[in-house]
């Protein structure tokens, strides 16, 4: 039976303050005072959807072969690039290229669920293990409420047959162009009609019959749901319908407002990788996700998910967090304030594109080599072996380096060069099991950056290529474990 | 180990413009003002030299590549000009050449001339984002400072020395540097600055502050060199010859392989091994008069003493506070304000640290002039800690 065979996700490390926000925006929009209370999840300026992306796929990983996914889908409104396909850049970091099916989702609020439900008909037909990410980062116009309700992060969930720890019941999709909300091809920001007009057309029309249908379709009662999942901006939203179809007040699942905010195409799938966290078997768990239609998935727990390995997953990424204060600073790590950045912000950033192919599983995977002859690993894997008592010509076998940890050789924080987040930490990371190099550091503080320390490496932005559009690099850097 | 050069080659004549934010003047008016006091002092006329030997190392911002801008700058008379780049090396590159061309019987007079006009960048410091499309995409987007502050990090771990130890011996070597400076009236910073000015500067790259940084020149210098010989014939006293001509290249380890432990530069340990070896220097710590190294950053000046097996590995620091490179200590560093104060033109660097031994051993350093120098030796690093390369020269009293 097709189903959900383990799941992960990120939340970036940075919680702004919503508060902050208000303070800073109540002289043109005191109406927000109510939105001002928690924290939501701020992308740090070397993430985007990609990245996060990449992250809760290597979460999801923690109990898997990444080599054995045969399908990727990855779903997001904010997909870095329009063409060059985003889940491929997501395989390639994953270290999967052969023999997989990558496939863009977007363009809705259930892209996400969409996405979904093509990894699961993927799988349940023979196609081997689908690897579902999700993940959005969007901008929000100063001082709206977007901008204090949305948050950054990312979901991921591998597809399968095998020891699936919740199994697909069935699934219900409609399609109808209800604009609530747009984001044209010419701006940032999202557009959206009066929310009485969604609640009372949108939600309360389109929602509760897609609904029904499912669960007719599933041969399930509303009160069979355990947990129901439904992302809304407005939080009343999900109690109404899932009154309206029976199913308990207290089954309808919290929507990570407080610490979190909404993620987007992702938020379904980040729901309910966190009500799997910690559901029982024979769980009955819904996921609905409204967009232009609805999407509504039905699945039961396994047994299965009581031996999942440990995984961060939205809990333990949520508890990794750093208050930010500095509504400045989100406002320029998200390109929305003409900073000063100074000369050395000038350096041309154009990408050998012959380079970025030959070099791809260096660049995006983090694969060193290890020396046949004497057995030591480098980065990066070289013709001539770095061990200065070996030098064996063309003896390496490709290693990979991003999954290990890494430490502290030494390192400095730069306050000369130009950085989005000065000071720059970076410094010489050195792998226990052989390998060095000097590295960009991400989300460290001065208490956490010491000679020694342990570090994780993490898939990130390491320049955009404004002069061409856009283009970004990423590569590997190291962040306090 | 090879013959070696010792004794082959002599110094005929040196010139170097005076160093600083040269806004008056641009990389053609910096070499033409070096050339004109070198060829006045080795007493030659254009015609006579045999080949030349051009040296920058970020010529992307001012000359360009090519021998043809110091050959057209000079209007030299159509003999071969070659361009060298080896990072802050580089000058003495250029000297490397012209003085194997002499040994060599190629040449009987050759030019070394090195020049940097970084001051018309629109920035302070060295221009970044160099490097090709491959080290473009992983790289870490680090400075000098960043890379050599990392030198400070390791070091202080490798030999247990407290952040507040290390901070003041660093600290002393810009400080002694600037006392020396101030002496010097080519050099771009003539002033003398209090301990504390340096010790609560603004941070760099912690833990180096702006006086341990040094800052970026416009500058030229140039040497003609020629035989001992030859020097002689032309009335020439005081020789000052060429004893070693060494440069190490590192190879990848320090970066890729955990074997070093970042606090010390392992190309320096090897060059001046060599040096010594080929100037028959048995014992530097007695027999060096003085030095020019290079301190493009403090602590790099502390390690480097160290590396040239002056003073105790892990005790640099120790000699630093006592004095002992101080211009009345036992062995003058920096005499002439070092790449701190004189300035650090890049091209030029090396040039310009041979400049001030041969002024020294011909006694005509002015307010600086030290005792009887016999021996003198320079070094320059190009590069980061971590991947470099290193060139140490040794000039002294042709006897």
């Amino acid at each position: 039976m097709v189903g959900i065979v383990a799941y992960g996700a990120y939340v970036p490390r940075l919680r702004l303050q919503r508060q902050a926000v208000y303070d800073a925006n109540k002289w043109f929009a005191a109406g927000l005072r109510g939105l001002a209370k928690g924290e939501r999840s701020m992308a740090n300026w070397d993430e985007d959807s990609i990245t996060m992306a990449v992250e809760a796929s290597r979460d999801c990983l923690t109990s898997h072969k990444a080599e054995d996914v045969r399908s990727l889908y990855f779903a997001s409104t904010t997909q870095p690039f329009k063409d060059r396909q985003n889940a491929g850049v997501i395989g390639t970091a994953l270290s999967i290229e052969q023999n997989l099916l990558a496939s863009d989702v977007g363009g809705s609020m259930k892209a996400g669920t969409s996405a979904l439900i093509a990894g699961l008909n993927a799988s349940k037909n023979g196609g081997g293990p689908a690897l579902v990410a999700a993940a959005d980062k969007r901008l929000a116009r100063v001082a709206s409420s977007n901008e204090l309700n949305y948050g950054d992060g990312a979901a991921a969930l591998l597809c399968g047959t095998e020891n699936t720890i919740a199994n697909l019941v069935g699934h219900h999709s409609v399609s109808m162009d209800f604009v609530d909300h747009f984001r044209g091809d010419e701006t940032d920001f999202d557009y959206g009609w009066e929310e009485r007009w969604i609640r009372d057309e949108g939600y309360s029309k389109i929602v509760p019959p897609a609904i029904k249908a499912a669960l007719a379709a599933c041969k399930l009662k509303g009160a069979d749901i355990t947990h129901f999942i439904m992302p809304s901006l407005m939080p009343a939203v999900p109690k109404q319908m899932a009154k309206i179809c029976g199913i308990a007040d207290g089954s309808v699942r919290d929507l990570l407002g407080a610490n979190l905010g909404d993620t987007g195409a992702a938020h379904a799938l980040v729901m309910l990788v966190d009500a799997l966290e910690g559901a029982k078997a024979g769980d009955k768990i819904m996921v609905v996700a409204f967009g232009q239609g609805v999407d509504v998935l039905v699945f039961e727990v396994t047994a299965e998910n009581a031996k999942l390995p440990k995984r961060k997953g939205v809990s333990g990424w949520l508890a990794r967090r750093k208050e930010e204060k500095n509504y400045m600073k989100f406002l320029a790590f998200n390109e929305m304030l003409p900073i000063e950045k100074g000369m050395r912000a000038e350096f041309d950033k154009k990408t050998a594109l012959s380079v970025l192919w030959r070099k791809r599983d260096m660049i995006y995977g983090l694969v060193g080599g290890k020396c046949k002859v004497c057995g030591t690993v480098q980065f990066p894997r070289s013709q001539v072996c770095v061990n200065p008592n070996c030098h064996a010509i063309d003896s390496q076998d490709p290693y990979a380096m991003a999954g290990l940890e890494a430490n502290v050789m030494s390192f400095t924080a730069d306050s000369l060069t130009y950085s989005p987040d000065p000071p720059a930490y970076y410094g010489m990371i050195t792998f226990p099991e052989g390998g060095r190099f000097m590295a960009d550091f991400t989300d460290s503080d001065k208490e956490q950056v010491k000679v020694g320390a342990k570090m994780r490496m993490t898939f990130r932005i390491r320049d955009n290529d404004t002069m061409r559009g856009g283009f970004k690099r990423y590569f590997w850097k190291a962040a306090p474990v | 180990m090879a013959r070696g050069i010792k004794d082959k080659v002599a110094i005929l004549g040196m010139g170097c413009s005076k160093f600083g934010e040269r806004w008056d003047s641009g990389a053609e008016e910096l070499m033409l003002e070096s050339y004109k006091e070198c060829l006045a002092d080795a007493g030659i006329d254009a015609k006579q030299l045999n080949a030349a030997w051009f040296s920058t190392a970020i010529d992307e911002v001012h000359v360009g590549k090519s021998g043809i801008p110091l050959s057209t700058t000079l209007r030299l008379p159509n003999i071969p000009v070659t361009h060298v780049e080896n990072m802050c090396a580089s000058g003495t590159e250029a000297f490397r050449g012209a003085c194997y061309a002499v040994a060599s019987g190629a040449a009987d007079f050759a030019l070394a001339l090195g020049v940097e006009k970084l001051k018309d960048t629109g920035y302070g410091g060295l221009p970044g984002g160099r490097g090709g499309p491959l080290q473009a995409l992983w790289s870490a987007n680090g400075t000098a400072p960043g890379n050599f502050a990392q030198l400070a990090t390791a070091y202080m771990t490798a030999h247990n020395v407290s952040a507040d130890d290390l901070k003041k011996a660093i600290g002393h070597v810009s400080w002694k540097s600037h006392q020396n400076g101030a002496k010097n009236p080519k050099a771009h910073l003539q002033k003398a600055v209090e301990m504390d000015t340096i010790l609560n500067a603004p941070m760099i790259a912690s833990p180096l502050g702006l006086f341990d940084c040094c800052g970026v020149s416009d500058g030229a210098a140039a040497a003609i060199v020629t035989t001992p010989e030859i020097a002689k014939s032309l009335g020439k006293h005081n020789i000052v010859s060429v004893k070693a001509l060494q440069l190490s290249v590192s190879n990848g380890s320090e970066s890729g392989h955990n074997s070093w432990d970042g606090s010390y530069f392992h190309t320096t340990r090897i060059a001046s091994k060599k040096a010594y070896e080929e100037a028959g220097i048995k014992n530097p710590r007695s027999e060096v008069s003085m030095f020019e190294v290079h301190d493009c950053f403090s602590v790099t000046e502390l390690v480097t003493m160290e590396d040239l097996h002056i003073s105790e590995t892990g005790k640099g620091w120790k000699d630093v506070l006592d004095g002992f490179y101080d211009a009345d200590g036992k062995i003058p560093c920096q005499i002439d304000g070092g790449l701190k104060c004189f300035g650090h033109p890049i091209g030029a660097s090396g040039l310009r640290m041979l400049y001030e031994m041969y002024l020294q051993f011909q006694g005509r350093a002015g307010a600086r002039q030290l005792k009887d120098p016999r021996i003198g030796m320079t070094h320059n690093l190009g590069g980061a800690p971590r991947e470099n390369v290193s060139s140490v020269a040794i000039v002294g009293r042709f006897e």
